[in-house]
């Protein structure tokens, strides 16, 4: 079995100087910025909040329902199930449609006090291995609980989206090493409804469900 | 006195150090320095002074030089900076001038054997040298608020920014169309600074003893200079509200020169008001008071930063540090500190500060759990080293311009 070597990242995050007052220009800047724009806005809040879900899951939403005052509105961009999106260009094109939808049915734009247009942003991501290897499923709990929630992050969100591997790197090792129930558990949480230390303890419960 | 890093283990965790020392590793052939306007005095000083020996600690070639001017240089300085800030300055052709031969003369400060320099805010902005094809990495750190600078000076700035390789920014809202690359560094505290370190109790209770507070009615405090901006006499506003049903005390501590006409005018206003309640104390602090000012804040049953603008507001990173409820206006970088209900309190009004003011001192449980989860929320996203993390980064992207960069 090769084992399996946990690997972090860290962000930095770039300012795009690209901004939006209202609805029709957030809608023009999200259909113009690079991926790893869409990526940043809609998973910035997960790192940030490690320890709750807060009110809203992407700055899309946030922004559409504080500084536009557009709650329904707000509502519906929040409710986009990010986790159905394998591909960083179709939930791109989820928010426009949303967008351009909410747009057609109003005859005037409202716009945003001053200071608090919307500021779009990405992030360039450094990845580093780590010291933590595991050769089995004990090994593999023991680190999980030690690595840090950017190692835990990297694994079951980068790898999946943003690295275009499309599943979680540790329901893919699970699968290679036979663990095919565990793979398929894992892979079937929808880990943007939990907080990151939640979602870390419940995957620790499933691996040691299956080791008894 | 200097730290190692090694002494935030306790703080972060061993394993952020451990990547640290990784990312540091990288770093080891460059030579890095940074130049600002002066070694001693203000916030982008005092940050350089904790960052510079921790870089070296973590194995990095860093130097740190300041400008050699004279006042007139500086207040012309200090003009620019005002301008930055939105107010209507004017500057003469001349005084451009003398800002740009100051610059001249002070290049052959520049060391030929760095490889990165980092200029920190507009002072020395003109060091850059004009050839493009340099060999040396150029970035530019802007310290202060760069929402609504005036037109004249920032068309001025810019001409320089844009040589540069890579500006840096504090908050999003800062960033503009530029033709080079902006990034996001976010400010920071020091978990082991006198400001921001553990306190015994008796440290605590005798700064209370010396000002004659009472530590057993609530205390309600704001700490910032005497400024408008920072409305203290909203504060005082809103305290009135509360005491009328809740005998409590209220701290308003902090500095501003007394020199400076905006901060004695503040200072004499809030004094008069505080001269007809002994429960009010106006305490006008030294520069240097860190140890007094964390033992007031850790004394505190709520904590204000009732600011009217702010450019990041870190005393609200402080209070959450010392697991403090606080109740703060939603401007600058506030919100980035404080998710409403959930680590602290977000207001607009005199009078939604005191309604908040009021809850908190008497939902206690519900005050504590703020403060908990505020201390995390720092503890995640606002201590130096995340700060120094994000430096090394950005040093590093200089030479990777990948969006995804494997360091193995």
């Amino acid at each position: 079995m090769d084992p399996f070597i946990f690997r972090t990242r860290i962000n930095q995050i770039e300012l795009l100087g690209k901004k939006a007052k209202n609805l029709k220009q957030l809608a023009d800047g999200i259909k113009t910025v690079p991926a790893p724009s869409i990526y940043h806005h809609t998973h910035r809040f997960l790192e940030q909040h490690i320890y709750f879900s807060p009110e809203h899951p992407n700055d899309f939403s946030y922004w559409t329902t504080t500084s536009l005052g557009l709650k329904r509105l707000g509502e519906i961009i929040a409710s986009v199930e990010i986790f159905q999106f394998k591909d960083i260009e179709l939930l791109r094109k989820k928010f426009v449609t949303i967008i351009e939808t909410y747009l057609e049915n109003v005859s005037s734009l409202r716009n945003c006090i001053l200071g608090e247009e919307f500021n779009f942003m990405a992030s360039k991501m450094f990845i580093l291995n780590t010291p933590f290897k595991a050769y089995n499923l004990k090994d593999f709990v023991d680190c999980l609980a030690q690595v840090t929630i950017h190692s835990f992050y990297f694994h079951m969100f980068e790898a999946r989206m943003r690295l275009q591997k499309h599943e979680n790197d540790f329901s893919r090792w699970f699968k290679d090493n036979g663990f095919e129930r565990l793979a398929g558990q894992i892979a079937s949480l929808d880990p943007y409804t939990h907080t990151l230390e939640g979602l870390r303890k419940k995957i620790i419960n499933l691996i040691k469900k299956y080791i008894q | 006195m200097t730290k190692q890093i090694k002494e935030y283990i306790p703080v972060v965790g061993k394993q952020l150090i451990d990547e640290l020392y990784l990312v540091a590793g990288r770093l080891k052939r460059f030579k890095i320095q940074n130049i600002n306007s002066t070694i001693s005095g203000g916030g982008v000083a005092e940050i350089l002074s904790r960052m510079v020996p921790l870089m070296k600690d973590l194995g990095l070639s860093v130097r740190w030089d300041a400008l050699e001017a004279g006042d007139k240089f500086f207040t012309i300085t200090k003009k620019i900076h005002n301008a930055l800030h939105g107010m209507d300055v004017n500057l003469t052709d001349k005084e451009y001038q003398y800002f740009l031969d100051v610059n001249e003369k002070n290049k052959k400060k520049v060391a030929v054997d760095s490889d990165i320099v980092y200029i920190h805010d507009p002072q020395p902005i003109a060091l850059i040298t004009e050839n493009k094809n340099r060999d040396k990495k150029w970035l530019w750190r802007c310290h202060v608020d760069f929402s609504k600078p005036q037109e004249a000076v920032w068309a001025f700035l810019k001409e320089f920014i844009q040589k540069y390789d890579t500006s840096v920014f504090s908050a999003p809202a800062f960033a503009r169309k530029l033709d080079c690359r902006q990034v996001l560094v976010a400010p920071s505290i020091d978990p082991l600074s006198d400001k921001n370190k553990t306190l015994e109790q008796r440290q605590v209770d005798s700064v209370l003893e010396k000002y004659g507070i009472d530590k057993d009615k609530p205390i309600i405090t704001q700490i910032s200079r005497f400024d408008y901006l920072k409305d203290p006499l909203g504060v005082i506003r809103s305290y009135r509200l509360v005491k009328k049903y809740i005998d409590c005390q209220l701290i308003l501590a902090g500095g501003g020169a007394t020199d400076d006409p905006n901060t004695a005018e503040v200072l004499k206003k809030a004094e008069d008001l505080a001269s007809v309640d002994k429960d009010i104390f106006i305490l006008h602090l030294p520069g240097q008071s860190h140890l007094e000012i964390n033992a007031l804040q850790r004394a505190s049953t709520v904590i204000l930063q009732k600011s009217l603008r702010e450019g990041f507001g870190l005393t609200v990173c402080e209070a959450l540090w010392k697991e403090k409820p606080v109740i703060a206006s939603a401007v600058g970088g506030i919100p980035l500190q404080i998710a409403h209900k959930y680590s602290g309190i977000l207001t607009y009004t005199i009078e939604g500060t005191a309604y908040w003011i009021k809850q908190l001192i008497q939902e206690p449980e519900y005050a504590k759990r703020l403060g908990v989860h505020g201390k995390k929320h720092v503890a995640n996203n606002f201590l130096i080293t995340r700060h120094i993390q994000d430096y090394l980064l950005l040093f590093l992207s200089l030479y990777n311009e990948s969006n995804v960069v494997d360091l193995g």
